[in-house]
């Protein structure tokens, strides 16, 4: 069982209980817009990074926080290391299944790999030029 | 010179914390090769053929004079005290080691520098004109615009894991410095009826093996869309980009596979959503970052009559190599790194400390490193321009060739990098010892002669006037010539252009024999010393440059008969 985050804590899961709902797997082809009518049943959202330097879903994550208005768990799963956490987690992932091997209280240190960035994103909606004001 | 403020500063050095527990992991078995490599690749370290190659940002080209001393200072202590200046504007060291480069980029972080994105499937160094704020046909300062678009570019949480590479030039003088028609994105600042400032959009432009012209995709961009515009172009790259081939990965194919009018369709679908949003531009933002540039406290002084000085070197010298400026009394200088038998942009640490040495003492203590790998000191008082040739020359960094023959843009070749075919150092030397002869080469006039050593073509051939290919024949180097590329509008004439082959490839000897009839055959059909040797290709066609080279058809028809029959 690969280890899991949970909103910055490391946490191991209980198998889900049938009435939370159904757990939504997109994988970096899909496109959200498909799915969004669901997004309010559901138990998680899981976006599939088959690669290590695959980047869709950080597109797929940004648009179903910002876009698609998803409030619920959304977990990253697949070729993941503590490499991808400040990103992910910018872009609106709150949880996080790390590769094998990757140890994960070691890489909670990671999501303070970088204290600011220039851009909007999920964690910062306003950019840093319009944060920097006043 | 742009300052850093507390936050970028802050970023760099976080930066480096990073990679160095990312180089501590790899060395300690926790990432792999392939883990590795991705993490590397964004912060310019290569395996290459001998050692790791190490590729430090200059962004848009601007260096302070401290920063180059620093840069000569590291590679006497980590490397073999020199550099090499790349096309996009990065300096290049050839033999750091692996478990030292952290340690290479805590020294750059001291002086505002970093290797971040220099490499890797990420948005690389933002390139421009590098005679931005002095040039007299400017229409905005594109450095500040191009920071602006480094900070918003710079460790992008959706788009850090790009399908491939990506590159984007701005332009902002009416001239075409920067190449924008051969960049995944190009911007060229406009006016509007009303003197606002806005940029066209080109799209899908590039070099490598499937070298494109880039498509426009918006006519007029007004600047405070700039960044949404740019954010809707690359969520449609980042999701449908392809990702299973490495060589269809880059904007331009899916650019052309989706064809321009569908794919502007997608953009403008995608920023219809986002126009107007928080990352909409705002003046104060623009204005903040124009200030943090230091500018030069230029003197009022008049034109000098130049004319005036009877050194026939000297006046060689500033018909090529001094540039007009907007500011009365000053000029802009190029410092050629082409000296024959030196490779293209290549600099010594002793180099580097004179002519921070001199940027110093005669243009504020900056400089700029150009796409033509040469080095521009912006802002020199006409008064001192005897004195900046006299030394420059004492360096070895005179040579009166720009936008001649031999003023070759080359990339490392197979003397230094893995993927060359073929070498091009010696090609371009060989070439230049052949043109030696300088009333020669200024008859011939402007002529940009690009070398690559492999098709990925770090050397532009397919945009030089004469483009020159490295290719493997069974092991061994030959040399495939390409004519009638163009960067771009320089000036009024020839538009953008890709090179085309001009037949058969030649062996390294061959080359220079070549180049040699091309120039003939341009000699007799040019108009007049005005029309240059691309005008005069795209008027009449490579096709009597091919009879120059390779004989009549006829005769090339029996040489390939012979041939088939000797083999």
């Amino acid at each position: 069982m690969a280890a899991l985050i949970k909103q910055r804590r490391v946490v191991t899961e209980s198998a889900p209980s049938p009435d939370q709902g159904e757990v939504l797997r997109l994988e970096p082809t899909d496109d959200p817009a498909s799915v969004a009518d669901r997004l309010a049943r559901v138990a998680r959202v899981e976006v599939n990074f088959p690669k290590f330097g695959d980047g869709r879903g950080y597109s797929i994550a940004r648009l179903l926080r910002e876009r698609y208005g998803y409030k619920g768990e959304l977990r990253a799963v697949g070729h993941i290391t503590r490499d991808h956490l400040f990103f992910m987690e910018s872009v609106g992932f709150d949880a996080f299944e790390l590769r094998e091997g990757e140890d994960p209280q070691e890489a909670l240190a990671a999501f303070d790999d970088f204290s600011e960035s220039y851009q909007a994103s999920v964690a910062r909606p306003q950019p840093l030029f319009r944060r920097r004001r006043g | 010179m742009y300052r850093y403020d507390e936050i970028d500063q802050r970023l760099v050095d976080e930066r480096v914390r990073q990679f160095r527990g990312q180089t501590e992991r790899f060395l300690a078995g926790k990432l792999s090769e392939e883990e590795f490599r991705a993490l590397r690749l964004r912060n310019g370290l290569y395996i290459q053929r001998y050692a790791p190659m190490l590729r430090i940002a200059i962004p848009y080209g601007l260096l302070s004079t401290r920063q180059l001393r620093k840069l000569a200072q590291i590679t006497r202590k980590y490397d073999r005290s020199y550099g090499h200046f790349s096309t996009r504007q990065n300096l290049q060291l050839n033999w750091p080691k692996l478990e030292e480069v952290p340690d290479i980029l805590a020294e750059l972080a001291t002086v505002q520098m970093h290797a971040i994105q220099t490499s890797g499937n990420s948005f690389r160094n933002v390139t421009t004109d590098h005679f931005a704020g002095v040039a007299r046909d400017e229409i905005v300062d594109s450095f500040v615009w191009c920071e602006v678009i480094r900070q918003w570019s710079t460790f992008h949480p959706e788009f850090s894991f790009l399908p491939r590479k990506f590159k984007i030039a701005l332009n902002g003088a009416r001239a075409d410095r920067a190449a924008v028609a051969v960049h995944d994105i190009g911007l060229h600042a406009v006016k509007d009826e009303r003197g606002e400032v806005g940029f066209r959009v080109l799209v899908g432009g590039g070099l490598g093996r499937t070298p494109m012209i880039g498509v426009v995709i918006r006519e007029f961009l007004p600047w405070q869309h700039l960044l949404t515009y740019l954010e809707a172009i690359l969520r449609v790259y980042n999701r449908y980009g392809r990702r299973d081939n490495i060589h269809k990965a880059r904007i331009k194919i899916l650019v052309k596979e989706r064809g321009a009018d569908k794919f502007r369709e997608e953009v403008d679908a995608e920023w219809a959503q986002i126009k107007d949003g928080p990352a909409t531009l705002i003046a104060e933002e623009i204005e903040r970052v124009a200030a943090r540039f230091t500018r030069p406290a230029y003197e009022r002084l008049h034109n000098e009559e130049l004319d005036a000085i009877g050194v026939p070197a000297f006046q060689a010298w500033v018909k090529r190599n001094v540039h007009p400026h907007k500011v009365p009394g000053y000029a802009a200088v190029t410092l050629s790194l082409k000296k024959t038998g030196v490779p293209p942009g290549d600099v010594t640490a002793d180099q580097m400390d004179a002519i921070a040495e001199l940027a110093d003492r005669y243009s504020f203590g900056e400089l700029r490193v150009s796409h033509e790998q040469n080095l521009v000191l912006a802002d020199v008082r006409q008064s001192d321009l005897l004195a900046v040739w006299q030394e420059a020359r004492r360096l070895g960094l005179a040579t009166p060739n720009l936008g001649l023959l031999t003023n070759i843009i080359a990339c490392p070749g197979g003397d230094f990098c893995a993927l060359a075919n073929a070498k091009s150092i010696p090609v371009a030397e060989a070439i230049q010892r052949r043109f030696d002869d300088l009333d020669h080469l200024h008859d011939i006039g402007e002529l940009d002669l690009n070398i690559s050593g492999c098709m990925n073509a770090c050397g532009h051939h397919h945009v030089g006037h004469i483009g020159i290919l490295g290719v493997d024949k069974n092991g061994d180097e030959w040399y495939q010539i390409e004519i009638g590329g163009n960067q771009g509008e320089t000036r009024p004439g020839a538009k953008a252009a890709l090179g085309k082959v001009l037949g058969p490839s030649f062996a390294r000897a061959q080359v220079p024999d070549v180049i040699e009839r091309l120039i003939e055959c341009y000699l007799e059909r040019r108009d007049s010393e005005a029309e240059r040797f691309v005008d005069v290709v795209h008027r009449i066609g490579i096709e009597p440059f091919k009879e120059k080279v390779y004989g009549s058809a006829d005769q090339a028809a029996a040489r390939r008969h012979r041939e088939r029959a000797v083999a």
